[in-house]
């Protein structure tokens, strides 16, 4: 897949940073919730990176709309708070479209200041992409991947 | 008396910049009642118009979602920690 998805600003400046495992663990939360849309919540230190990836479970328990679970979102939220840090964002996947926000996405958006991760599982290899939703505007950032590859 | 509310990121521009503030109530729905009259930036958006707990907020009196309590009539105690946090949603639909 490739290009800007549509009604999308692509932005050199907003990014997300994360490691290659935080990556890899958004996926594999996503790929074992199949058939319904996994999710989780994102915490950091407010400067765009990740600090850690939290899966929970999604408690619509559906195919195609997902809710973070109230109870296991208070637990991530007051541990970030207690360790100085916060929720900076959250992740699900879309099990048969592509990882571009659905107007429910936006409709929903919790807090302008989050990192909205989209993990799209059309294809057989999942691809990722991360947005800003702020008054409705979608603002795709740059996700750059930290930690080396040892392909053997 | 007064509760401590915590408050989500997203509102503490209107409680200039708090996490944390103290609200006189003996239930949810005063506490929440107070907080809105108290930051009137904040109406509108725990609380609807018509009073209703928003569909898109969660409120918990320490560990419990007051949704599975007594909802606004959930009485709070002087050392319980109400907590709002946005509801998280979303999906391809």
């Amino acid at each position: 897949m490739s290009g800007t998805p549509p009604g999308v600003t692509p932005s050199q400046m907003a990014h997300l940073t994360l490691t290659k495992d935080q990556l890899a663990e958004m996926v594999a939360h996503s790929i074992a919730c199949v058939p319904e849309e996994g999710c989780g919540l994102l915490v950091g230190d407010g400067s765009g990176s990740v600090i850690s990836v939290h899966p929970t479970r999604n408690a619509a328990a559906s195919a195609q709309i997902y809710a973070v679970d109230p109870t296991e979102h208070l637990r991530i939220d007051r541990d970030a708070e207690d360790s100085g840090l916060m929720v900076i964002g959250v992740f699900h996947s879309h099990t048969h479209t592509d990882p571009w926000p659905s107007p429910t996405d936006v409709r929903q958006a919790p807090d302008p200041s989050w990192h909205y991760v989209l993990v799209g599982l059309r294809h057989e290899v999942a691809s990722v992409r991360s947005y800003r939703i702020v008054d409705g505007n979608i603002l795709e950032e740059t996700m750059v991947v930290t930690g080396s590859y040892n392909p053997t | 008396m007064s509760v401590a509310i915590r408050l989500p990121t997203l509102l503490r521009p209107a409680a200039s910049g708090q996490s944390i503030v103290n609200v006189d109530g003996d239930t949810i729905g005063q506490v929440l009642e107070t907080l809105q009259r108290t930051y009137p930036a904040i109406a509108g958006q725990v609380l609807t118009q018509e009073g209703s707990l928003h569909r898109f907020v969660n409120v918990y009196v320490n560990d419990d979602d007051v949704r599975y309590l007594d909802k606004l009539d959930t009485k709070v105690a002087p050392d319980d920690v109400v907590s709002i946090l946005p509801a998280v949603a979303g999906g391809a639909r």
